[in-house]
């Protein structure tokens, strides 16, 4: 700031006389006679003292109904409109990257600016901006553009005006586009409902207002129902009840959504854990640690097509799920043949152990791909969003849930309609029994590890999605995953998605009333209690298999 | 009983050594530290002191999850819960002691509540004010939450796997609960900036070694009282639910309540370590709660020998001292070189330091035997 007055002051000597000459053309040569006309009405700006005298000019150029007007009353909206001090010529002002004074009708530069206290701000409140917008509103509801007239309907009936009715009564009878339309009808209902039409009009504001069922709506109809009396106080109550229920159902589906999404990560997330848990009773503590293995392969292999073949990138994640599994299971493998074979039976000692492992994946992945945030890029089918009545579903959480369920699908086929899924399931049980039948279940133990693990893989492919690419990712998601596992008990699949999901959504239904934080401790706490009744979750396996 | 068992035969000659040991450092250090000069070669500098301090509430918190551990079969994954629970009951005695010594000079409130426009100090915080009081608090807080918590799991047999995921979870939720800023206990800052301990300000040199005295004698209590414990009957029966809990149960001992005597105890001792460790590094917040921390006391314990009294306070000192080197000279190695612990460890020294020991000087003393090695494929159950 001080440097460019400096900066400006400086050059103030030399600018006076271009500044002089810029002005003599301006003014001798106007564009045609509305513009004279404008630009006149512009200039009572100078003259004007007090914000209804200025609302006074606001209105007159309002009724121009010239579009050219935008600017300036935009302009006056942002505060940006000056008045020079030295000739009461109106101007607006630019100050990014160095003053820059612009014309009010034609935004031109004007050739030299001077400095910021050469000029005096027309002053601005919100009331005059309400004014500012129901002019502006009721300009370009005759534009040709659709999009424009819909804007402009959208700020009338954010700012409803009862002297705009008869404005919307012309745009309606002359719209044709049906959503326009349709807005333009509500934009009048709001007017409506401040003006001193008779009640029987108010009521069908009311109905129309009604019928919306989102919130601004409801807010219109609880400012008027507070105000009003007797049949149209309680048809304006009822209405605004009638929104509340929808809104309840909408917020309803919205938190079960939200819940779905979570749930699913968690599925993902937790899913490999519960298959090495049941089948092997090892708590492995380096999962998460797979899942961010997952993410990062996405990542290089996101590097890998950025610099090799750039056309692939709305494919990488096609490509990225499958080597993640293989990065993660191979990952797994290593760890079970390397490790925990020599644990089994002493699953605490098994915990620990995969402990360090987490440690060393951690670090090694901080020493390789740096300690800060890794960002992977959303393919274009994965970004955005559409809307679903009042629900807005973003497309990256909807793939997951539908990929989550895949996973969880295709592992349910593997268990229960191939050999291996057999063996697995036959190791769950009873794993002397299994091994007296001809099961070799060192074997089965390598490669359920190694599956266990390859999900994480792929769940840190969706995960990288959702969420940032740290060293740290498989942290945040461990403890979750073991309350998943725990809570469904293991050796059965459906227990982890039944799990999963009501875990999921129970966070996101105590999360408005408990906050964030604070609902998932009670997530926590309840999960701690619910043990107790159900040492062994859910799902539980029954027999003596489980009995120590 | 306890005590008349432990006057009437005494402690095994190495667990006198390692009191003799205690007291010793207790009376020689904070000596060596105050009264030789700072340019004598057997003058202890002041920072070695807080460190070394620091490192015995480490080995009394490690000696508290062996208890449990090491003696019962407890794995407590939320051991540090307990540590900075006790650490959080010293922390606010120390914050009330600060009076109207704050930036906001707030005879009452500390200035974490003052700038969050707290009007009156929360219920919680009354009585803070006395030393005795907080003492009490910081053996009944932890305590108390062991009783009720060991109360509901063993009751409803969780064990094994379950039990120490859910010890994990209980000290994550409290992770979450202490960073909340409107649970009153400073938020993410914690609590800092003491001033005076009982009327000894916290920096003095004199009150730095008196710390470390109190420390030691603290963790020379904690081998008095485990080892106790461990030579009673009661121990026995600890030991015998370690190995063989459904048989102790049919034997007709409850199995629970030697549990949740075991798990108390030691959260009564893992809250005092706490306690004395607040004053020495001057802050306590949220980040004590994190599971990481307690997972890395299993560490100490597992590395010093479990199922022994001297392993964990062995480990303790070992892995920090190593930890201290290692964050000072090879930062980025540090995380490989515990992973590497923890793995080594478990897999090459299930007894610990200590059980090497024994092996090499075949010293065979009669170490608690550890559950036997079982032959591979030949277990059958996954969660237990």
């Amino acid at each position: 700031m001080q440097r460019r007055v400096q900066h400006c002051r400086q050059s103030r000597s030399l600018a006076v006389l271009p500044l002089l000459l810029a002005f003599v053309i301006a003014f001798l040569a106007p564009a045609h006679a509305d513009e004279a006309q404008v630009r006149s009405i512009i200039t009572k700006f100078g003259d004007a003292k007090g914000f209804p005298q200025i609302e006074a000019v606001v209105q007159e150029l309002g009724a121009t109904g010239d579009p050219v007007v935008a600017r300036s009353l935009n302009a006056l909206s942002d505060g940006v409109l000056h008045v020079r001090k030295a000739d009461k010529q109106i101007f607006i002002l630019e100050e990014r990257g160095g003053l820059r004074v612009l014309d009010p009708l034609s935004g031109e530069a004007v050739a030299d600016a001077g400095v910021a206290r050469d000029y005096t701000k027309i002053r601005v409140n919100n009331g005059l901006r309400r004014t500012i917008r129901g002019v502006l509103g009721s300009l370009t509801l005759s534009a040709s553009d659709p999009n424009a007239r819909m804007r402009a309907a959208d700020t009338l009936f954010q700012t409803p005006d009862p002297d705009a009715i008869e404005t919307l009564d012309g745009a309606i009878a002359g719209e044709s586009v049906p959503a326009v339309k349709m807005r333009l009808q509500q934009a009048r209902a709001a007017a409506v409902l401040q003006s001193d039409l008779p009640d029987a009009q108010k009521e069908e504001a009311i109905a129309l207002l009604g019928g919306m069922g989102d919130r601004a709506a409801l807010s219109l109809l609880n400012g008027f129902a507070a105000n009003a009396q007797g049949d149209l106080k309680s048809a304006a109550e009822g209405a605004a009840d009638r929104i509340n229920t929808t809104l309840a159902a909408w917020d309803m589906a919205q938190n079960v959504w939200f819940g779905l999404s979570l749930g699913s990560v968690l599925l993902l997330a937790a899913i490999g854990l519960a298959i090495t848990f049941g089948v092997m009773g090892v708590i492995n503590m380096a999962h998460g640690e797979m899942v961010m293995l997952g993410a990062y392969t996405t990542f290089a292999v996101q590097e890998a097509i950025r610099a090799g073949a750039p056309g692939l990138f709305d494919w990488s994640l096609l490509i990225a799920a499958p080597t993640a599994f293989l990065v993660a299971g191979a990952v797994g493998l290593a760890m079970e043949r390397g490790i925990i074979r020599f644990l089994y039976g002493r699953p605490l000692e098994t915990l620990l152990a995969t402990w360090g492992v987490s440690l060393i994946l951690q670090q090694a992945v901080r020493t390789i791909f740096g300690p800060n945030n890794r960002e992977v890029g959303n393919p274009s089918w994965m970004s955005g969003s559409f809307e679903l009545g009042q629900l807005a579903i973003t497309w990256n959480r909807l793939w997951i849930v539908v990929f989550a369920l895949a996973v969880f699908a295709v592992l349910l086929f593997v268990f229960n309609r191939t050999s291996w899924g057999l063996h697995m399931r036959a190791v769950t049980q009873n794993r002397r029994m299994a091994a007296s039948m001809g099961i070799r279940t060192p074997w089965v133990d390598a490669f359920t590890f190694a599956l266990g693990s390859g999900i994480a893989g792929i769940a840190g492919v969706a995960l990288s999605q959702i969420g940032n690419v740290s060293p740290n990712l498989g942290q945040s998601y461990i403890i979750d995953s073991f309350m998943v596992v725990v809570f469904g008990g293991v050796g059965n699949l459906w227990g982890t998605l039944v799990g999963a999901m009501s875990l999921g959504v129970l966070n996101k239904f105590l999360e408005p009333y408990a906050g964030a934080v604070l609902g998932k401790i009670l997530v926590l706490v309840l999960i701690i209690l619910f043990i107790q009744k159900r040492p062994r979750g859910l799902f539980a396996l029954k027999g003596r298999a489980v009995e120590a | 009983m306890i005590t008349q068992r432990f006057l009437s035969n005494g402690f095994s000659p190495r667990i006198q050594l390692t009191l003799l040991l205690l007291v010793a450092v207790a009376i020689l250090v904070p000596v060596l530290n105050l009264a030789l000069p700072a340019d004598n070669p057997f003058h202890v500098p002041t920072y070695l002191v807080a460190l070394f301090g620091k490192y015995l509430c480490y080995a009394l918190l490690a000696l508290a999850l062996d208890l449990v551990w090491g003696y019962c079969g407890i794995l407590s994954l939320g051991h540090g819960a307990f540590f900075s629970l006790g650490g959080y009951a010293m922390g606010m005695y120390l914050m009330r002691q600060i009076g109207s010594r704050g930036v906001y000079a707030n005879p009452i409130l500390p200035d974490f509540m003052v700038f969050l426009n707290y009007r009156e100090l929360p219920w919680f915080w009354l009585g803070f004010d006395h030393f005795w009081f907080a003492a009490l608090m910081v053996m009944a807080v932890p305590g108390l939450l062991a009783f009720v918590f060991g109360w509901f799991a063993f009751r409803s047999r969780v064990t094994g796997v379950y039990l120490s995921i859910i010890t994990q979870a209980m000290t994550y939720a409290l992770l979450l609960a202490f960073f909340r800023n409107d649970m009153g206990f400073g938020g993410n800052n914690g609590l800092t900036d003491f001033k005076d301990i009982v009327g000894f300000p916290v920096q003095a040199q004199t009150t730095r070694a008196t710390l470390f005295a109190l420390s030691a004698l603290a963790l020379a209590l904690g081998v008095v009282v485990t080892a106790a414990i461990v030579g009673s009957k009661y121990g026995k029966l600890m030991i015998a639910v370690r190995d063989a809990e459904p048989r102790t149960r049919f034997l007709g001992w409850r199995p629970e309540n030697v549990k949740l005597f075991a798990f108390t105890v030691s959260a009564v001792m893992a809250g005092i370590a706490g306690a004395l460790y607040v004053p020495q590094v001057g802050i306590i917040n949220p980040g004590e709660f994190a599971p990481a921390n307690s997972i890395e006391v299993v560490v100490w314990t597992a590395v010093g020998g479990r199922g022994t009294i001297i392993g964990p306070i062995i480990g303790a000192l070992l892995v920090n001292g190593a930890k201290s080197w290692f964050t000072g000279a090879l930062p980025e190695l540090w995380l490989f070189a515990l992973g590497g612990l923890f793995i080594f460890v478990t897999l090459f020294l299930p007894k610990g330091i200590l059980g090497l020991y024994d092996q090499w000087t075949g010293h065979r003393r009669r170490i608690r035997k550890q559950e036997p090695a079982p032959l591979p494929g030949a277990e059958v159950q996954p969660a237990e």
